[in-house]
């Protein structure tokens, strides 16, 4: 009877002790060091998953004219909010640049015109934002494959940044400054391309005119707008906070294909 | 050997030498193995793995509240469900909508209490990992939680099929799925009457269906609709969208499933706690059950 009893108190003991710990332990785990970077390498087994499955090329499911969404919610900034954007699209961005440098064998300036005369690509596909909603959109642009064939790469380039003109979080030191990076996997792909074009017609500002980025195997806050200049670099860590991107300095997954 | 149903009765009472006559018993109660080590370590851990799961889920769908069906949907497109919150002359209020049937849920859903003012919030901040609003730190949470649910559902299955388990202690039997049989194991538990003695060594047919449905239908449900809502496992696996009719009917999938998943585990601890708790969770964690049986005239 007595071990029975014992046995009784361990259960209850157990199970109260477990829900009560799972519940209020989760905030200060949370908040853990240790903790959150064993839950960060699930993010590195993720992608060598996803990329095992996908191979190097395996295609983003593209769709047909009548599947394209009636609306395309605006995201992020709606407006980046510069002097030198202003002006820039006072002038059509025909003053527009964009730089690409860093580990390249030849860094080039191309202005939109430039880009429009590259051959091109179009494609209808599916935008996943990381909240939960997906739009449909057509999207034409030069891809970044052809871009970097033109610059060549040093043997280091290891990661391409784009910086982007807007300014998503007003800081002090410009931390706030958009930037995304992708590594030279999907940087290669096929449907990875700076687009100029939405549905048919120059990008809105909202949109991220004049160019943005499609790297179409991963989640929205990948494609970054307004594009201005793309670096080629080994490694991020001395980039802001060091994460490669605007809200991968903010917790979220560099990988961004879940 | 480590199964369920090969009984090893472990006696609390010795029958005499006198009472030969394998036709007569007295009420005993017998210990038999109902649960196999590796269903009882994996049952604990899918525990703890599904807790962290919804309660991560819920932070995730608190990013964006609302629910579509087909491949595209946000917001200004037609929605399934909707969670929300209105303003009533300065007070707000929150709400449920489903196919187009408003519910007003303040307090619960919509609107509820956060640090003492109702705040604007689909899940209340007590079902959501963390409390407060981070859709980052519930991603990273889900997706960790998902890979040792994955792995450990495939433990568990690749178990249960070599051992024998599903097909000796899942598998219904024939005439267990007669409308009469069915129909009687449904008046039995609706009166709370559970099997005695010989009939509560095994699963009644309820009880194998039930939990046939949620390791076989629901819980691959789960996993296959969370990977489809991934744009890169779209591109690896472009069937999944198919199979589903989108990325936003996935998802909606997996909400639905979700809940059905939450359904069964309230009525599941209803009937341990109804049908014997402590026998019943002693089962599912030492493996030890116990049988009373009853003697001839009972």
């Amino acid at each position: 009877m007595s071990t029975f009893l014992t046995r009784r108190r361990f259960l209850i003991g157990g199970t109260l002790g477990a829900s009560a710990l799972t519940l209020s332990g989760c905030d200060l785990l949370d908040q853990n060091a240790d903790i959150a970077n064993v839950l960060r390498s699930a993010e590195e087994l993720t992608m060598k998953a996803q990329r095992l499955l996908q191979g190097r090329d395996a295609l983003a499911r593209e769709f047909d004219e009548k599947d394209i969404s009636p609306s395309f919610r605006v995201n992020g900034t709606s407006a980046p909010d510069s002097e030198e954007y202003a002006e820039l699209l006072e002038g059509k961005f025909a003053n527009w640049r964009l730089k690409i440098d860093g580990l390249v064998d030849r860094p080039r300036e191309f202005s939109l015109a430039d880009l429009k005369a590259l051959s091109s690509r179009t494609q209808i596909t599916r935008h996943d934002c990381v909240e939960g909603w997906s739009a449909i959109g057509k999207w034409t642009g030069v891809p970044l494959a052809s871009l970097l064939g033109l610059t060549g790469l040093k043997p280091t380039a290891r990661y391409v940044v784009l910086h982007c003109a807007d300014e998503l979080e007003k800081t002090l030191d410009g931390s706030g400054r958009y930037y995304e990076s992708i590594d030279l996997i999907d940087a290669v792909h096929p449907q990875t391309i700076l687009a100029y074009q939405m549905n048919g017609q120059d990008l809105s500002v909202g949109h991220g005119a004049p160019l943005r980025l499609r790297v179409e195997r991963q989640l929205g806050y990948k494609q970054a707008k307004y594009i201005m200049r793309i670096e080629l670099v080994d490694s991020f860590a001395g980039l802001w906070g060091g994460n490669g991107g605007y809200w991968e300095d903010r917790g979220y997954e560099w990988y961004a294909g879940i | 050997m480590i199964c369920s149903h090969h009984v090893q009765q472990m006696k609390d009472v010795e029958m005499s030498a006198e009472v030969s006559n394998d036709n007569i018993h007295h009420p005993r109660t017998v210990f038999i193995r109902r649960h196999s080590i590796v269903t009882r370590l994996t049952h604990w851990l899918n525990v703890l793995c599904l807790s962290f799961l919804l309660l991560s889920g819920l932070q995730i769908f608190n990013a964006h509240p609302e629910l579509y069906w087909g491949h595209y949907g946000a917001n200004g497109d037609p929605a399934v469900l909707t969670i929300g919150s209105e303003d009533d002359a300065g007070t707000p209020s929150g709400f449920l909508r489903v196919a187009g049937v408003q519910i007003p849920t303040t307090g619960v859903l919509g609107v509820s209490n956060v640090d003492g003012e109702q705040t604007a919030r689909a899940f209340p901040s007590w079902s959501t990992i963390p409390s407060f609003q981070d859709l980052a730190a519930g991603r990273r949470w889900h997706f960790s939680f998902a890979w040792l649910f994955v792995i450990n559902g495939i433990l568990y299955l690749g178990f249960s099929l070599l051992s024998g388990h599903f097909r000796r202690d899942l598998a219904p039997m024939a005439h267990e799925l007669s409308p009469r049989h069915l129909g009687r194991e449904i008046l039995d538990h609706a009166r709370l009457r559970f099997p005695k003695g010989e009939e509560a060594k095994h699963y009644n047919a309820l009880q194998k269906l039930t939990y046939l449905a949620v390791i076989v239908v629901l819980l691959p449900l789960m996993v296959l609709t969370g990977l489809t809502m991934s744009p890169g496992v779209d591109a690896a696996l472009p069937a999944l969208v198919d199979i589903f009719g989108g990325r936003q009917s996935a998802r909606t999938i997996h909400f639905i499933t979700a809940s059905a998943l939450v359904l069964f585990v309230i009525v599941h601890v209803a009937m341990v706690v109804l049908s014997g708790t402590w026998n019943n969770i002693r089962s599912m964690i030492t493996g030890r059950y116990a049988i009373h049986e009853e003697g001839p005239n009972a």
